[in-house]
């Protein structure tokens, strides 16, 4: 039963991450993707997705998808008509299984993110629609297909396993919201093992959204940067294997991580535009920490949600500021849209993993094309490669709508 | 462990903007009048089911942040405020922590449409104002805005169905002490690029809009609203996978249900087309009390159907004395749930 809980009144569990799956411009797979964070390499290109010569922006971290995708269980049939956004969850989602070691079964919940699920396939429906009204060829096969539940059930078929599915719009915090949630899964003893994260593919929709906000930079951009100018488009997706410790234990799993801590709040500000002060921000991040019951002292690295638009940045180095006082001098930031762009449902989940990269590896990401620090960030920006001891990090993402999330994530050893 | 009751329902529909209106067209029984679309690029118009307009106009729509928002925010943010009753004000000043779970298949479908085809004619000239209102949790943001609610808010994306767990996520929400009420909703909203995806499926079917909201609190709250029922229990999701067809799932669904009897109530997700409906038929073949389809009355408004499904059940346990009301939802493309509502008791 969804309700009421078999396990209820239990103490909570602690939460570890035994798979991690990533996908973005940077390439696909862990390696690679911590590769290129760790020496802040940038992934962006002008558009070839889709016609932008009339968009102020001209540029985006795109995906180069491989040929084939791993061997799953999907017929021939649906792998054929799988879109752009489904390739990427799939090719994360196979690196986090098969690193997990999971096999198929029963009652594994998904929990993943997204703000447009297949919108692409959306997008040419709705083409097809007034140029060819009278005509319906394809046209079923994009309706099932641009929906984001359809994608969640290939990505059951794929592996052989059944849900429960949840897919949580958040819009830009929906990936950090997934991930929160499964955590509460595990953490209240709702299940013992959740595959959870985000995905999001470009599309024009979005990108001329964004652009009609001038929202868009021209360059790339630059996050916290005194001359900051918006955000640039990327896309990708990120998966992680979530269970509880003993679970993991019992059957032997490496452990990559634990998460200690997650909140979600909600600004009621404006439905693009953060408080000023950023108290929905602070408001996350500190009921993050006390869920985690860490102070920010104890806190190395914080991966930012760091857009680049002159409005979010100044909003979360407000709440930073707030949020972390005295330690705000030596603390450690940085955002890793610098390097793959802004990735909407996919961010939170690709910022998760590379927030996991950094305790793993030990390594903070740094912004490359940062120069003129914001007077506003009374934190330091990374700005070069650095090998530094990272035991505790915490992951921000805000959305459109005011969703505001924060995990916090502890090295494992 | 505690109960978890519902306090308040909600309701906007084709036949109205509250709970009555809608008892009152499923009370009537007969399909509710249709309204017609225009399709760019056919002679013959679509046929809809869409909400009327507010008589009178609720206070709450001039706020600020709704006065461009879609209709389907505006339906969520009725509904969600006839749950509450009273209570939003204990909302309003901080008195209760709320939790906001929407639930939508298509979502804001009409401002998305609109969008898209700006875009398509001159990318550099399409509506800033529009884009906003194209995200799934717009409708959620507003209703947050509006009661000041500055906790966890949701929203699912899935097929009608999702309504199911989005109460089950409320409910847990409450148990674990993040929250003091929890309010869920399933919203739509009609556009003829929605008729014309469904008709692909379902030609006979007719489009409807609209959203319906509970209001759960534990039962151990003694402050707010006297409660209207008792969340029972929401089944287990029985997806449909290549290893599960419908007819499955809706069985296990059903098998998952508490044994029923005939003084029970089954509100169903039968719209009317046999194929879709054959599923949840078969399932339930054997129920021997009241049964009520509230689709085939309103429309097929998928989310909102779903949570329309689920106010009945609540309203006629208030009111026609069930010793239980059960909700079945054979989903249009994901999963079959359940759930059960009982009376409330001391």
């Amino acid at each position: 039963m969804l309700f009421p809980p078999t396990k209820s009144n239990q103490p909570p569990v602690r939460v570890v991450i035994t798979g991690a799956g990533i996908v973005t411009a940077l390439g696909a797979g862990w390696r690679v993707n911590a590769d290129g964070f760790r020496a802040g390499r940038t992934a962006f290109r002008p558009v070839t997705l889709f016609d932008v010569a009339r968009q102020r922006s001209k540029i985006a971290a795109e995906v180069d998808l491989p040929d084939s995708l791993p061997r799953n269980a999907l017929l021939d049939k649906t792998v054929n008509r799988l879109d752009r956004a489904m390739r990427m969850l799939l090719l994360a989602a196979h690196e986090a299984w098969t690193q997990a070691g999971w096999q198929p079964a029963e009652g594994i919940p998904v929990i993943l993110g997204t703000t447009s699920g297949g919108m692409s396939l959306g997008q040419d429906y709705l083409r097809q629609a007034l140029e060819c009204p009278q005509s319906h060829r394809g046209q079923p096969t994009r309706v099932m297909h641009y929906q984001a539940q359809r994608q969640a059930l290939d990505l059951c078929n794929a592996f052989n396993f059944h849900g429960p599915i949840t897919i949580i719009a958040n819009a830009c915090a929906s990936g950090a919201n997934a991930i929160g949630h499964a955590w509460e899964l595990v953490r209240y003893g709702r299940a013992p093992a959740v595959l959870t994260g985000g995905y999001d593919a470009l599309c024009q929709l979005t990108f001329a959204g964004f652009d009609s906000l001038q929202a868009l930079s021209p360059t790339p951009c630059r996050p916290f940067d005194t001359r900051r100018d918006g955000l640039s488009l990327g896309e990708g997706a990120a998966i992680l294997t979530l269970e509880a410790l003993d679970h993991a234990r019992q059957r032997g799993a490496e452990i990559l991580g634990e998460i200690i801590g997650y909140a979600a709040t909600t600004d009621t500000h404006h439905l693009t535009q953060p408080h000023p002060q950023g108290d929905a921000a602070f408001a996350a991040m500190s009921l993050a920490c006390e869920r985690a019951t860490i102070n920010p002292d104890q806190v190395d690295y914080v991966n930012a949600h760091g857009t680049a638009t002159p409005q979010n940045d100044s909003t979360e180095a407000a709440a930073i500021n707030r949020w972390a006082g005295p330690r705000a001098a030596t603390l450690q930031v940085s955002s890793s849209k610098a390097s793959v762009g802004h990735l909407l449902g996919a961010a939170g989940a690709v910022e998760a993993v590379v927030t996991l990269m950094t305790l793993r590896e030990q390594w903070l990401p740094p912004e490359i094309l940062f120069s003129q620090p914001d007077p506003a960030c009374a934190f330091q920006i990374v700005r070069a490669p650095t090998e530094s001891p990272v035991r505790v990090a915490l992951s921000n993402s805000f959305g459109f709508g005011g969703a505001n999330a924060t995990l916090v994530l502890r090295r494992w050893s | 462990m505690s109960r978890v009751l519902v306090n308040g329902i909600g309701a906007v529909s084709p036949a109205g903007w509250g709970v009555a209106a809608l008892r009152d067209a499923v009370a009537g029984g007969e399909p509710w009048p249709t309204q017609t679309v225009a399709r760019p690029g056919w002679k013959e118009p679509m046929l809809l089911r869409r909400v009327p307009s507010p008589s009178p106009r609720p206070d709450f729509l001039a706020h600020a942040r709704l006065r461009r928002s879609s209709a389907i925010a505006q339906y969520t943010v009725a509904a969600a405020m006839e749950a509450l009753g009273e209570e939003a004000v204990r909302v309003q000043s901080g008195a209760v922590r709320l939790g906001i779970v929407v639930c939508v298949m298509a979502g804001c479908v009409a401002y998305s449409r609109r969008f898209y085809e700006e875009t398509l004619k001159d990318p550099a000239t399409a509506s800033p104002l529009l884009f906003p209102e194209t995200v799934f949790n717009a409708p959620a943001s507003h209703l947050a805005a509006l009661l000041n609610a500055t906790g966890p808010s949701y929203t699912l994306v899935g097929d009608d169905s999702t309504v199911l767990q989005g109460l089950a996520l409320g409910a847990d929400w409450l148990l674990t002490g993040q929250v003091d009420g929890c309010v869920i909703v399933g919203a739509e909203e009609t556009d003829w690029i929605e008729a014309d995806a469904m008709r692909l499926f379902q030609r006979d079917s007719i489009h409807g809009d609209g959203a319906g909201a509970l209001y759960l609190k534990t039962g151990n709250k003694s402050e707010g609203p006297p409660a209207t029922a008792e969340l029972a229990c929401v089944t287990d999701s029985f997806l449909f996978t290549q290893r599960q067809d419908r007819a499955t799932a809706a069985r296990r669904m059903c098998a998952q249900l508490p044994a029923r009897d005939r003084n029970e109530l089954l509100c169903a997700s039968a719209h009317g087309h046999r194929i879709h409906d054959r599923a949840e038929a078969d399932a339930w073949q054997d129920w021997p009390g009241a049964r009520v389809a509230v689709r085939k009355i309103l429309g097929e408004a998928f989310s909102a159907a779903a949570a329309w499904q689920c106010v009945l059940a609540c309203d006629a346990l208030r009111r026609d004395h069930f010793a239980a009301a059960n909700v079945s939802v054979v989903g249009a493309n994901l999963q079959a749930i359940g759930a059960r509502f009982t009376p409330p008791t001391d």
